[in-house]
């Protein structure tokens, strides 16, 4: 084969003197970069309206919640308690946290105050502050999770509420416990969770009486759900076995919110 | 004509190929990323863990804040936790499919490995002077390592965030993480290792678009030193 032998000898050696630098592979790649880049940054861009609040979108949303209600469910045990700390570790000026400003929260005058009770419950007469006190109550020294993210570990005293629910004679074969509040809140939980040792009505943070802007005259302490699960300010319980959802609930927050 | 070849390849051209099952899981894997990165952010701006470095309301996920403000009386933090809570499911989804291709099928031991720190070293450097050539189909050691690593950090996302979404009920996975606010910095950091891997990934395939074909249509070859002469023997 001559001539194919001709043409190969015009053709380069691939072994280059070593005194060449080899070829630099941005150098051919540089223009590239920057059009392949506007390409794929346009692409991005037709991707980058933000559907959170489609209908489509929220309904997905609710229902992949409603799953990850069942997945939580089947996580939490009854048994399984939330850690507690030493007491140094305590927080003694805890975290204030509302949709409105610590000044605005309800005064609640303890001498006026009544609990008021509805639902699947055997003895519903309501409960006065001193009456509320009277009950048995141990302290536990546990962190507080925010859903946003934060946390702080507070002391908290007060009664268990499986001691108050046995005591007025609730159903705990029911479903859930409603919460209505003083400030227009409400919240709700599984009975698992309310049945729970830790679940208290607490009635003191950090050995002092609540004062109004944490709860007075007493707030749902719930070391094993996220913060905005602890009521504030409760003004009547209810058992039930229809789902009553909550103030952030239905704005779109995980229901069972467990930790 | 028949010639012959002195180069080891059985084809002129360098070949690329993904099966299906890679394509679908790669691309289910960076919708997931985008979704938990995105909505993650707009979570960490409610409450900041560095000082008050907020990442812009542009770059994350959880829709109009103006808008939240009305149905969800928040910036959009029920919209990112929806987001982050749902794309977590088709993560760990396309996350398994992902793994259990590369185990099952051997392509993580055949192109993955073996990988020495030594080999890391010798790469990084010759990629960092722009003199380590891009072959289709064949992962130098830096690649391999990136992609061990983002495996891995992958991995640690989910870790960390179930140390951090149930501190309770997984406390012993939380203790092992340090507790709960250490745990949470964690999950801040593996996704920080993620973004790096985001931006070197997609900073490669501008440089060699042919990777990107490969991905989407599950084949792509280019000739083999394409501007240069063919490597044909000279007799």
């Amino acid at each position: 084969m001559p001539r194919n032998e001709k043409k190969n000898r015009t053709i380069p050696l691939p072994d280059k003197p070593a005194t060449e630098r080899p070829r630099l592979l941005v150098d051919v790649d540089r223009r590239k970069f920057v059009r392949n880049g506007m390409s794929l940054g346009a692409l991005t861009l037709l991707t980058g309206c933000d559907i959170s609040d489609n209908d489509v979108v929220q309904q997905m949303f609710a229902r992949v919640s409603r799953w990850n209600n069942f997945v939580q469910e089947e996580l939490f045990s009854e048994t399984k308690l939330a850690p507690e700390y030493p007491e140094s570790m305590a927080v003694k000026d805890f975290r204030y946290n509302a949709w409105y400003q610590a000044a605005l929260a309800p005064v609640i005058k303890a001498s006026a105050y009544k609990l008021e009770l509805a639902g699947l419950i055997a003895d519903k007469r309501p409960w006065g502050v001193q009456q509320l006190y009277a009950l048995p109550q141990k302290s536990q020294v546990t962190r507080h999770i925010c859903v946003e993210g934060w946390s702080m570990i507070g002391k908290w005293t007060g009664t268990p509420l499986k001691v108050f629910l046995n005591r007025i004679g609730a159903d705990t074969t029911a479903k859930y416990v409603g919460f209505v509040c003083a400030d227009g809140y409400y919240e709700s939980i599984d009975m698992p969770t309310a049945l729970q040792p830790q679940t208290i009505m607490a009635f003191k943070l950090s050995d002092d009486l609540l004062p109004t802007k944490y709860g007075f005259p007493f707030k749902i302490r719930i070391p094993t759900k996220l913060g905005f699960k602890n009521p504030k300010f409760v003004t009547a319980i209810y058992v039930t076995n229809r789902n009553p959802g909550g103030f952030w609930v239905d704005r779109g927050y995980n229901w069972f919110s467990g930790i | 004509m028949k010639l012959k070849r002195t180069n080891p390849h059985p084809s002129t051209h360098e070949i690329q190929e993904h099966p299906a099952l890679v394509r679908i899981a790669h691309w289910m894997q960076a919708l997931a990323v985008i979704i938990m990165i995105g909505s993650g952010w707009r979570i960490y701006d409610s409450d900041p863990i560095f000082g008050y470095y907020r990442f812009p309301i542009w770059a994350t996920l959880g829709g109009d804040p103006m808008q939240s403000k009305i149905a969800h009386m928040d910036p959009g933090v029920a919209n990112a936790l929806n987001w982050h809570f749902t794309g977590m499911w088709l993560l760990l989804a396309s996350y398994l499919l992902f793994m259990a291709q590369g185990i099952i099928s051997g392509h993580f031991w055949r192109h993955l490995l073996p990988v020495t720190p030594r080999s890391v070293i010798r790469d990084f450097i010759a990629a960092a002077t722009f003199r380590l050539p891009h072959r289709l189909g064949e992962y130098n050691a830096v690649q391999r390592a990136a992609y061990w690593g983002v495996l891995f950090s992958i991995l640690m996302m989910f870790l960390t965030g179930l140390a951090i979404w149930k501190p309770v009920q997984l406390s012993w996975l939380t203790a092992l993480f340090g507790g709960y606010p250490t745990a949470r910095v964690l999950h801040f950091l593996f996704m920080a290792a993620i973004c790096l891997f985001i931006v070197v990934h997609v900073a490669l395939v501008i440089l060699v678009p042919k990777t990107l074909v490969a991905m989407v249509f599950g084949r792509a070859s280019h000739p083999i030193h394409s501007k240069e002469p063919p490597p044909y023997a000279e007799k």
